[in-house]
C-alpha cells in the first residue's frame, strides 16, 4: 500500500457520550512532516481527540480517516501498527520488567527482540532494563514508553501531555521522537498544557476548548 | 511486519502467563482457597469414610467451578485502559488475543484441577474411576471455564460493575459445564455410558469458541 497523502484527515467528527458532548464538528488535516500541537484545559477534549485519531475512539457524526483509511471500518486493524500512542498513564504491565514489556510488543510486532534492549538503552535506560515496572518511577515508565516508539517507528506520533513526570534530559528525548518521526515521513500530534514547549516542536498549533477545535 | 493467528496468540499467553508467575495470583491465592474450601467440608460433616467418599466428587466439582471462575475471570481487573490500548495498537488479531488469553486460563485452570484433584483424593478418600473418561471431562471442563471467562471479562471490560457483573453472567453459563462434568462421572461409576455428557460439554466448548472468537472484534472496540 502507498503512503497516502494525508495520514489525518477529520471531517465535522463528533463524539458523544449518552448526552454529554465531547467532541463537536471536530476538523483536523494532518500530512506527513506536520507536528501539530493542540492546547486546552482540563475537560476539553484532548485526550479523546487523540485517541479518535489513534482509533481507539468510536464517533458518533463526520468521517474520520486516519492513515488512508476510513477508521470506521476494519480497515483501521491494516495501519493500527502505523500509530504510536503515548498515554498519559503508562500502557506497561507493572509485573515486569521494562524489557519485557518492550520484549512483548516486539513479539507482538513480529520485530527482532534485540531492538528492545537497544531501545531501552537509546533512553537512557539500559541499566534498568530488568527492573520490574512496579519498582521504576513515573518518569522511568515514561522513557520506557518513547523506547517503544523509537523501536516501533510509527508513522504517526500521538503524545498526551508528553513533558509531564520528566527531568530535562528526558524532556529532550521527546523532541528526539518528533523530529524522527518526521524525518521518516511521518506526521506528531501532542496534546499539552505545556505551550511554550510544544510550540516550539510544532509546525502549527490549535486549541480545544469544549470539545471545538479552533 | 505482520505475524500470524498462531505466533499472535501464542505473544498473549506467553504475557499472561509470565504476568502469572509473578503475581502468583491462581497458584499462591486461589488455589491455597480451593483446597481450603475442600477442607473445611469434613470439618463441618465429620469424617465419616463413606460419606466423604459419596460427596468427595461432587465437592470436588463445585469447588472447581467456584474458583475456577475466579481463575478465568481474574483478566478483567488486570488490564487498564492504557494497556488495552496498547494491545489495540501493536495490531493484533482481536481473535488471537482472546485464544491467547483463553489459553492462558486453561493451562492455569488444568493446574487448579490436578491439584485440587490430588487434594480430593486424599482428604476425601476417593478412588477415581474412569480413568479415560476423566482426562477428557477435566480438560473439556477447564477449557469451558476459560472460554466462557475470557468471553465475559470482554463484554465487561470497561464497565462500572464490570466485577460483580462477571460472576453473575459466567456462573448460569457454566451450569451445563458443571452438569456434563459430573454426570460423566456419575455414569461411569453407575456403569452406564458417558458419551452424551462428553458431548454436551464439547457443544459447549466448541459454542463458547465460536461466539468468543466473532466477538471478539466488537469487544475490542467497546471495551
Amino acid at each position: 500500500m502507498s503512503a497516502p497523502s494525508t495520514l489525518v484527515d477529520l471531517e465535522k467528527v463528533s463524539v458523544r457520550a449518552g448526552a454529554v458532548r465531547i467532541l463537536e464538528d471536530v476538523s483536523l488535516v494532518v500530512s506527513p512532516g506536520d507536528a501539530v500541537g493542540i492546547f486546552g484545559s482540563n475537560g476539553a477534549g484532548k485526550t479523546t481527540l487523540l485517541r479518535l485519531i489513534a482509533t481507539l475512539q468510536p464517533y458518533s457524526d463526520g468521517v474520520c480517516s486516519i492513515l488512508g483509511v476510513d477508521s470506521s471500518t476494519a480497515a483501521r486493524y491494516d495501519v493500527r501498527h502505523q500509530i504510536g500512542y503515548v498515554g498519559h498513564t503508562p500502557g506497561l504491565y507493572r509485573e515486569l520488567t521494562l524489557l519485557e514489556n518492550l520484549a512483548f510488543v516486539a513479539d507482538a510486532r513480529g520485530l527482532d527482540s534485540a531492538l528492545a534492549a537497544e531501545a531501552l538503552g537509546d533512553v537512557g535506560l539500559a541499566g534498568a532494563a530488568d527492573r520490574r515496572v512496579d519498582h521504576c518511577s513515573h518518569g522511568m515508565q515514561r522513557r520506557a514508553e518513547f523506547a517503544r516508539i523509537l523501536m516501533t517507528e510509527p508513522q504517526l506520533l500521538l503524545l498526551d501531555e508528553p513533558h509531564s513526570a520528566l527531568d530535562a534530559n528526558a524532556v529532550d528525548l521527546v523532541d528526539a521522537l518528533v523530529h524522527r518521526t518526521l524525518e521518516r515521513g511521518g506526521a506528531a500530534v501532542l496534546v499539552s498544557h505545556d505551550r511554550a514547549r510544544v510550540k516550539t516542536l510544532s509546525t502549527r498549533t490549535h486549541e480545544i476548548k469544549d470539545g471545538m477545535l479552533r | 511486519m505482520s505475524t500470524g493467528f498462531l505466533h499472535q496468540s501464542s505473544t498473549i499467553t506467553r504475557r499472561d502467563l509470565l504476568r502469572e508467575r509473578r503475581s502468583g495470583e491462581v497458584l499462591w491465592v486461589t488455589l491455597p482457597f480451593g483446597a481450603i474450601a475442600l477442607l473445611l467440608v469434613p470439618l463441618a460433616i465429620g469424617t465419616d469414610a463413606p460419606t466423604l467418599q459419596r460427596i468427595g466428587p461432587g465437592m470436588f466439582w463445585v469447588i472447581v467451578m467456584l474458583f475456577g471462575v475466579l481463575i478465568a475471570i481474574r483478566q478483567t481487573n488486570s488490564e487498564t485502559t492504557a494497556q488495552r490500548d496498547l494491545v489495540a495498537l501493536t495490531g493484533l488479531d482481536p481473535a488471537a488475543i482472546y485464544v491467547g488469553k483463553a489459553f492462558a486460563s486453561f493451562l492455569l485452570l488444568l493446574v487448579f484441577e490436578v491439584v485440587l484433584g490430588a487434594v480430593t483424593i486424599a482428604l476425601y478418600d476417593v478412588s477415581p474411576s474412569g480413568w479415560l473418561v476423566l482426562p477428557f471431562v477435566l480438560v473439556l471442563a477447564a477449557a469451558g471455564l476459560s472460554l466462557l471467562g475470557t468471553l465475559a471479562a470482554g463484554i465487561v471490560a470497561t464497565g462500572q460493575s464490570a466485577t460483580a457483573l462477571v460472576p453473575l453472567l459466567v456462573a448460569p453459563l457454566s451450569v451445563p459445564l458443571l452438569l456434563g462434568a459430573t454426570q460423566a462421572l456419575e455414569a461411569i461409576r453407575l456403569g452406564r455410558s458417558s458419551l452424551s455428557w462428553v458431548l454436551l460439554m464439547t457443544i459447549v466448548v466448541l459454542l463458547l469458541a465460536v461466539a468468543g472468537v466473532l466477538s471478539a472484534r466488537p469487544l475490542q472496540e467497546t471495551a
